[in-house]
């Protein structure tokens, strides 16, 4: 053991009179905070030992510019600032310690206050920090335990250090996949699992996997570069080149929701917590932090009835998420609506567009245009009638209404956006003369023409209820389900109109459909016509162009389809939330041909990774569209290959099953033969063996089963 | 393929055979009686009276002359085939699970089940040639295993019987000592219990059916795993064609799930797949409830399902089925 000591430790220890040989080395304790420069490689339990020491002094706060005052007034001073900070939480005993220069006999301006709980130690130095006392004493009001920091900055500034550039990992890597494969996430039991979708070797190949990824659930960003997970701490991002790691944390206790701007600069975490007497409202936080740096931005904290707004009054709840993100792809502004205002906010400040929210008396509903800085927004009718409904645009950041249309004897209205921010339909329900039954209509706006002309659609039977409404992305049509009956019809309808008029032009009416919703393609073209849940899952793969079926099948119990970002293929979903059978997914080509079957027990999600936005641009694309032939050929031949690979291999793993069960059939036929006459002693010498040895011979057998004898009497 | 069906029995059916020749068909129900079918055109040729409780198990001698029935009546009984007479009862402690007559007919393994503080038994009795002479008298009682014994056969030239129960586990015993001689391994063999199992023609291997939503075939002398067949549902009924290389599950969520769910979600149909490369080749729907009994008829070219829902559904196959490629 000597040997493998340190010698100056050895020195050190003869030094101190120590014979090293004796100590039991475990039973010594360093004093607490020692490492002998030795790091803990324990990370969060370093970390949490730091959260320890800070604890202490945190309900202490710090007034500063007070009035200088002499003896005389020093009662009077003190019984004002007990004044103030008494309304705030209680003051401990003592707790008001104002210093006195014992030179001067006058108070030095400032003042010490110790309240119960760290809590209203920081309410106190939120409401009181730059408090005006009078005109020369303006306080501020700082934490005890940030003096000492404050003390620690240096007088002289010194600039600071710039760390070498560390390249990151490239964060998109997964579109530059040779195969041109798209990614999804499962998860299923306790394990998180992404894969990507080799529809060519018609399977699943698995990227990452990790049990107990997330506590409740998990998000890709808008863009596909993150995933997000949730805990009870706070939301995680992960992502990387070629495997998934952290790459960030944000702590937001008990958090629930999460949201990502579209441009996933920001993340949006929410969490509501239940209040300890129950008749207080709840309490809800909101955090948006910078999703790149981590930083918290801006925090939302109130009850959860100033968030809980929209419907008809009578729902409960928040409908998530609270802010919605507008001004396209810059993620410039974030709104949300409370009572007769809608608040937006600017992200280069954090704060409020021209520092006041839009007044907009009794709006229940707004939403932004998916490109432009546009808010459409709907107000109900007021006063019985009096005052119409009215559905308007409004222009951000100049708050310009950029239409108005008024709409009377209204129940209900939903704004639908086209993908492009080109369309706004309005579906408008409408009470009947008898205000007994509503019946509905469409209000389209045509957002990119002069003057935002409007058009009113009804549907040839203007009483059908309306099941759902879908706007092809990037594209000028849609597609409605109507009918009250069980078979809905589909109606397709084009904003264009064939000699190229600005008409709305109704396509086709399918008739008697067994669906109650609609996924268009991401590329537009191409929808699928399902029957979720009580339709048990029927799906029309259905063609727009050529207003034809391209194909129908069936996923039982189906609870979800989501199509690829691509287009190409489309997943069908069972989760375990509605159904616990059947749990898992098909993957389908666009034009419905089965591609593979998962089955998974408590299946809870699937999610495809998004992509970016292409770089291309329109007129690129419709080239390349043109040219198709001649970029596919490259692919043909690549599919061809896989295709090839596949059937070999196939067939030599098949070669090798029958092999295998030939020599188990030759060596049973071999004991068979060799135990034939073991058999024959048995059955007491009967010699056939083959089954099929047997003559079939008609024998008429004639059997008496019952004699009787009547006499019948003739009268 | 249009399936003809059987309606006879008024309960859910339990067991399907047929006789070596594969004209006659039997089956058995949870009514109490045994019903004997024309295996060709289905006509019902008459039933077996005297049972006093839902009838399990059947098999039938190789002359085709004598039947053995196995009832929760405690009973296991011999009949004439033809007359439909009643030869003899074996009078047991506790429901008689399932028979088997073993090569040459002059023996019968029947199994118990756990019952009012009996554990679960392997009767093995002699079978008289002249029911005259037939006593109750064992000639073994092998008791060992945990749990309900869902089937037990007799291994080639009778030198074994081979034992599958609730308790996952397959067994293979010397039939003359009594002994134990192999267990199916825990890692590989079932996870759940064993509902069903049947031997090939030959004799040479077995194929087992369990609630683990899988069915195994074995080596009937080494218990060796050869193939596993993966399913959705819990297989309760299990049957191998003699000859295309073709195995049938049957089988469908628990009777008491059924009638919260549609009869598709169930999946009750005969499933085929093929033995050597364990991929699914088609499916015959058509009963309403679980399937409980398989049977192939020996000529290979037709097959009959009981079902839960009271038929007994024979198909006989289309000719393009013997061409089945995939």
């Amino acid at each position: 053991m000597a040997s493998m000591v340190d010698p100056t430790v050895e020195a050190l220890a003869a030094n101190l009179g120590i014979d090293y040989l004796d100590i039991d080395v475990n039973s010594v304790q360093l004093p607490p905070g020692e490492d002998i420069g030795i790091p803990s490689d324990d990370e969060d339990l370093y970390q949490e030992d730091d959260l320890e020491l800070d604890t202490g002094f945190g309900n202490i706060i710090i007034v500063d510019n007070l009035p200088v005052v002499p003896r005389e007034k020093f009662e009077k001073l003190e019984g004002v600032i007990r004044k103030i900070y008494s309304q705030i939480g209680i003051i401990k005993e003592n707790g008001l310690w104002m210093p006195v220069d014992p030179e001067t006999q006058k108070t030095l301006g400032y003042c010490f206050i110790e309240y119960n709980t760290v809590q209203e130690a920081e309410l106190a130095k939120e409401k009181t920090n730059a408090y005006k006392l009078d005109r020369s004493h303006i306080f501020a009001v700082s934490m005890f335990e940030d003096f000492d920091r404050f003390m620690k900055v240096p007088d002289q500034w010194a600039p600071p250090e710039t760390k070498p550039y560390t390249p990151g990992e490239n964060l998109q890597h997964w579109l530059t996949d040779e195969k041109a494969r798209d990614q999804f996430v499962i998860r299923a039991g306790s394990d998180t699992e992404v894969f990507w979708n080799d529809a060519r070797q018609l399977k699943p190949e698995p990227v990452y996997r990790r049990p107990f990824w997330t506590e409740s659930f998990v998000q890709w960003s808008p863009l596909g570069t993150y995933l997000a997970t949730v805990h009870r701490q706070g939301a995680q991002l992960w992502g990387g080149a070629s495997t998934f790691n952290r790459l960030m944390r944000y702590a937001h206790p008990q958090v629930k929701l999460i949201d990502f701007s579209p441009a996933e600069k920001y993340l949006v975490t929410y969490s509501s917590h239940e209040p300890s007497n129950p008749r207080d409202p709840q309490r809800v936080v909101i955090n948006i932090f910078d999703a790149r740096m981590g930083k918290l931005m801006r925090d939302f904290k109130g009850n959860a009835d100033d968030f809980t707004v929209g419907g008809s009054g009578g729902v409960t709840g928040v409908s998530w998420p609270i802010f919605r993100w507008g001004g396209g792809k810059d993620d410039k502004y974030f709104a949300r609506m409370g009572k007769n205002v809608i608040s937006v906010y600017e992200t280069e400040t954090f704060s409020l567009v021209d520092k006041k929210s839009l007044k907009v008396e009794n709006v229940v509903d707004f939403s932004w245009s998916p490109t432009d800085p546009i808010l459409s927004l709907y107000v109900p009718e007021l006063g019985g009638g009096n005052q119409p409904a009215r559905v308007s645009l409004v222009q951000i950041p100049g708050k310009e209404e950029l239409r108005q249309k008024n709409l009377f004897s209204v129940s209900d209205c939903k704004m639908y956006w086209q993908s492009n921010g080109d369309y706004l339909a309005v579906k408008v329900d409408r009470y009947t003369k008898t205000k007994k039954s509503t019946y509905t209509g469409f209000e389209l706006f045509r957002i990119k023409e002069r003057d935002i002309p409007i058009e009113v659609l009804e549907l040839d039977n203007k009483n059908d209820k309306i099941i759902a409404f879908a706007w092809e992305p990037k594209g000028h049509r849609f597609a409605v389900i109507h009918g009250d009956n069980p078979r809905p019809d589909i109606s397709f309808y084009s904003m264009k109109s064939g000699n190229n008029t600005v008409r709305v032009s109704k396509l086709t009416t399918l008739k008697g459909k067994q669906a109650n919703a609609l996924f268009w393609s991401p590329g537009g073209k191409y929808i699928i016509l399902a029957g979720l849940k009580n339709f048990n899952g029927q799906l029309e793969f259905y063609n727009v162009d050529e207003l034809e079926t391209m194909a129908t099948a069936e996923h039982f119990m189906a609870t979800d389809v989501e199509w690829d970002p691509t287009g190409r293929y489309v997943a069908t979903v069972v989760t375990s939330v509605h159904h616990e059978m059947e749990n898992g997914f098909n993957i389908w080509s666009f034009n419905g041909k089965l591609l593979y079957r998962i089955l998974k027990d408590h299946f809870f999600q699937f999610s495809w990774r998004p992509r970016p936005p292409s770089f291309l641009s329109l007129e690129k694309e419709e080239e390349i569209a043109k040219n198709l032939k001649k970029y596919s050929k490259k692919y043909e031949a690549e599919d061809q290959d896989v295709s090839l690979q596949l059937s070999e291999q196939d067939r030599e793993k098949r070669k090798m099953l029958k092999d295998e069960w030939d020599k188990w059939v030759s060596r049973w036929r071999q004991l068979h033969e060799e135990e034939k006459l073991e058999r024959e002693k048995l059955r007491d010498g009967e010699v056939s063996d083959e089954e099929e040895e047997y003559e079939a011979k008609e024998v008429e057998v004639e059997e008496l089963l019952d004699v009787s004898e009547e006499v019948l009497t003739d009268d | 393929m249009r399936p003809i069906l059987m309606k006879g029995h008024e309960r859910p059916l339990t067991f399907l055979k047929y006789n070596r020749e594969g004209d006659l068909l039997f089956s058995c129900a949870k009514d109490h009686n045994p019903t004997v079918w024309f295996a060709d055109n289905g006509e019902r040729l008459g039933t077996y009276r005297g049972h006093n409780g839902a009838v399990w198990c059947c098999d039938v001698s190789r002359d085709s002359m004598r039947l053995i029935t196995g009832s929760a009546d405690q009973t296991a009984k011999l009949w004439n085939v033809q007359s439909g007479t009643h030869l003899f009862t074996f009078n047991f402690e506790s429901p008689a699970r399932s028979v088997d007559f073993s090569v040459g007919d002059k023996l019968a393994v029947i199994t118990t089940d756990p019952f009012m503080g009996h554990t679960s038994a392997i009767h093995v009795k002699r079978i008289a040639r002249d029911p005259a002479d037939q006593t109750s008298e064992s000639v073994h009682i092998l008791k060992k295993p945990q749990g309900r014994i869902n089937r037990a056969v007799w291994g080639p030239l009778n030198e074994t019987i081979i034992s599958a129960g609730e308790d996952s586990i397959i067994r293979i015993w010397d039939s003359e000592t009594g002994k134990l001689l192999i267990e199916s391994d825990i890692e590989i063999g079932h996870k759940k219990a064993i509902t069903s199992l049947v031997k090939s023609s030959d004799g040479s291997h077995f194929l087992t059916g369990s609630h683990d939503k899988s069915a195994k075939l074995w080596d009937i002398r080494t218990l060796t795993l050869i193939k596993t067949y993966l399913t959705e549902r819990p297989v309760n009924a299990v049957t191998m064609s003699p000859l295309l290389d073709h195995v049938v599950l049957g089988g469908g969520q628990d009777a008491s799930a059924v009638t919260t769910t549609d009869h598709r979600a169930g999946k009750f149909e005969a499933k085929f797949y093929d033995k050597i490369l364990q991929e699914e080749i088609g499916g015959v729907k058509g009963h309403f409830g679980p399937i409980n009994a398989l049977a192939f008829n020996p000529d290979g070219k037709s097959f009959s399902s009981g079902g839960e829902d009271g038929y007994v559904r024979l198909h006989h196959f289309d000719p393009d089925y013997f061409h089945i490629k995939i």
